[in-house]
């Protein structure tokens, strides 16, 4: 009996702190986006954040959250191959302890940061303006789309370095050496061992940039000031600013729609996920 | 004028011989500071249980007061704190200082009933409107009341206008040749090396929205029309001059930016003491003003203290502290007919240029053009 029970017991502090911290918000998301100011149901907002400005900001966010999810999946992916392959521990030690850093670093230090490198003032736009390559005489600019997803490369390669370096520890040196002596070339055995073994990790890992890069708010916002729409910066201006003092419901109904998004993308995790550990088992 | 100041004589009058009756037909336990409840209290009395003496009485035993949102180099409010402490010797609890004014509606709602919940509460006029039709405010008139312009408070005292400003460029004299007016900014071209900026997103700062409205009164916009102030920042940024990250004292002496849009007296205080070449003016074609407003909660903990903090705001001490942060103190015009205003400090604002009228946005105008601002910044001034 008691056995029957423990486990149950021993994860309900875990279910309760879900339950607050993710259910009840949820919750009060889904109730609100249905909700008039004046607390009458009403489906206007939902109406209102698919069209227009706020259907143009969802749209911003998924692109942005695409870019900076695959390319710096990608470079991240190389980066810890080769950080993995390295002969120096130490190196390995440090890179690891950096990632783990450099990935939760952003917001207006971040902005600020880049300005004062890579602004039209910068001190490396300075030394590229003195070898005349300055950036900003080539389409360059840091107060852009692109220059936001360039910003974010700083956040997400190291986050992608930090989740898929233990998939790389579980291609085993035997399977290569195994596919060697069986006369396969180099590309063969990353075509059809190191590649399939890997992709399912992969593509987790850039789902996880994706909903980082979805959810990031400060560093955009403190880099362009709303001159790009996009999703969480709507939120902000709603729930949060000194602007709009009466449409926080609006807010609420651009947070069900990226709720949405964030279920998809949640969903495709899990089955990729289910994938990726049966190689790894 | 003077009709009017002898009917607000008169009903003070009544209006003590009134709450004089209530305290004594509410007192039968012998009259003191103790059975005054002060969250009712609307206003002071001359003399009696609800004097100013009783009421420094009852929030000196309170001892404690909350405030929110309230940055030091804002307004000169650094100083306001430290007087109003040195002053009573009360504790003075500041909360969230870089908070927005929605945060300090959200906080009367979410930490009522506990002791550290804000007393008080100083947030654009919108704000205040909305936490009034929440009632989440109390009524109090603070014994300046009639010095406040009708225009800048509500009528039954649920929230009051405390200091203002107008719209300024600042600009660094040591990089580039300054601008005084929208019309040159619009005309410049990436050469003059202006890089213009304001102190947020004007759909998230009230300032930088205000900063946008000018810009259309400049443009052949009004208060009722900001489209043109749109067009206007979307012609900057084509030109190559507009420069959309925050910009603050920290964009400035980096040189990202040296050209700033934002409130006169935010300007003073927060660029200004760190860089000597920083010259704030208002532009010559267009003036427009915007009063902060302040309130009180109606579920206070220390509802003397809260009033004592409005009453000592309000007095001519306080008031040309604000002055001092080179902020417009609300009673500015009584207190220069009235020979009360710091004449260095007064002397410090920057000066209305010649022919220009002020102008005040109502909160309609506001919410309006923060609707035609949020649908048309993003995809007109950015590439959508």
């Amino acid at each position: 009996m008691f056995r029957a029970i423990f486990p149950g017991i021993a994860v309900a502090p875990f279910l309760i702190y879900t339950f607050l911290g993710l259910g009840v918000p949820v919750i009060a998301v889904v109730i609100n986006a249905f909700h008039s100011q004046t607390g009458k149901f009403t489906t206007a907002n939902i109406k209102l954040v698919t069209t227009g400005i706020y259907r143009l900001g969802m749209y911003n966010s998924i692109k942005l959250s695409l870019i900076t999810a695959i390319i710096p999946g990608v470079l991240g992916v190389f980066l810890a191959y080769a950080i993995h392959t390295s002969r120096s521990s130490w190196l390995r030690r440090l890179t690891t302890t950096a990632s783990g850093v450099l990935a939760n670093f952003g917001g207006v230090n971040l902005t600020f940061m880049f300005i004062a490198t890579l602004g039209s003032t910068g001190v490396l736009t300075a030394w590229l303006a003195a070898v005349h390559l300055n950036p900003w005489n080539h389409g360059f600019s840091l107060y852009s789309f692109y220059g936001v997803a360039f910003v974010y490369l700083y956040f997400q390669i190291p986050l992608m370095v930090l989740v898929i370096t233990p998939a790389l520890g579980g291609l085993r040196p035997a399977w290569r050496e195994a596919a060697q002596n069986m006369g396969a070339s180099n590309w063969r055995y990353w075509r059809y061992v190191g590649v399939p073994v890997l992709l399912p990790s992969v593509l987790g890992g850039m789902l996880l940039l994706f909903g980082s890069s979805f959810a990031a708010y400060a560093t955009a916002q403190s880099l362009t000031t709303g001159i790009i729409a996009l999703a969480p910066i709507q939120i902000g201006n709603l729930l949060d600013g000194n602007v709009i003092s009466n449409e926080v419901n609006v807010g609420f109904a651009i947070a069900l729609g990226m709720l949405v998004v964030l279920t998809v993308t949640m969903v495709c995790y899990g089955l990729v996920r289910r994938r990726a550990s049966k190689w790894l088992r | 004028m003077t009709f009017k100041r002898k009917i607000g004589a008169t009903l003070a009058a009544g209006a003590t011989m009134a709450s004089l009756t209530l305290v004594s037909i509410s007192g039968s336990a012998p009259a003191g500071a103790a059975t005054v409840n002060w969250s009712k209290v609307t206003h002071l009395t001359k003399s009696g249980p609800t004097s100013l003496a009783a009421l420094v009485k009852a929030a000196k035993k309170e001892g404690k007061l909350n405030v929110i949102a309230l940055p030091r180099n804002w307004a000169n409010y650094g100083a306001l704190l430290d007087g109003f402490h040195k002053k009573y010797g009360i504790k003075i609890t500041s909360a969230n200082p870089d908070g927005s004014s929605a945060q300090e509606v959200a906080a009367l709602t979410a930490d009522r009933g506990r002791s550290s919940a804000p007393d008080v509460i100083d947030v654009g006029t919108s704000y205040a409107l909305t936490a009034q039709q929440q009632g989440l405010l109390a009524s109090y008139k603070v014994q300046t009341w009639n010095e406040i312009p009708a225009s800048l408070k509500d009528a039954g005292g649920q929230w009051f206008d405390d200091y203002g400003g107008f719209v300024a460029i600042g600009c660094n004299t040591a990089a580039v040749t300054c601008p005084t007016s929208f019309q040159q900014m619009l005309a410049a071209k990436a050469s003059s090396n202006y890089k213009i900026g304001l102190n947020n997103s004007p759909l998230q700062s009230n300032s930088a929205l205000a900063g946008v409205q000018a810009a259309a009164l400049a443009n052949g916009g009004s208060l009722d029309n900001v489209k043109p102030g749109v067009d206007f920042f979307a012609t900057l940024a084509k030109n190559g001059t507009f420069v959309p990250t925050i910009a603050n004292v920290t964009t400035v002496e980096n040189g990202a930016t040296n050209i700033v849009i934002w409130w006169d007296y935010l300007q003073a205080t927060g660029i200004s003491p760190s860089l000597g070449s920083w010259k704030v003016f208002v532009p010559s074609d267009a003036a427009l003003g915007e009063y902060y407003s302040q309130a009180i909660s109606k579920t206070a903990p220390h509802p003397a203290t809260a009033r004592l903090w409005e009453e000592y705001l309000y007095s001519v001490t306080g008031q040309n502290l604000w002055l001092q942060g080179e902020a417009r103190p609300v009673e500015l015009a009584y207190m220069q007919a009235h020979n009360q205003a710091n004449k260095a400090w007064l002397a410090k604002l920057p000066s209305l240029p010649a022919g220009t009228t002020p102008q005040y946005p109502s909160t309609a105008q506001i919410a309006a053009a923060a609707t035609v601002v949020g649908n048309n910044w993003a995809t007109e001034v950015g590439a959508g």
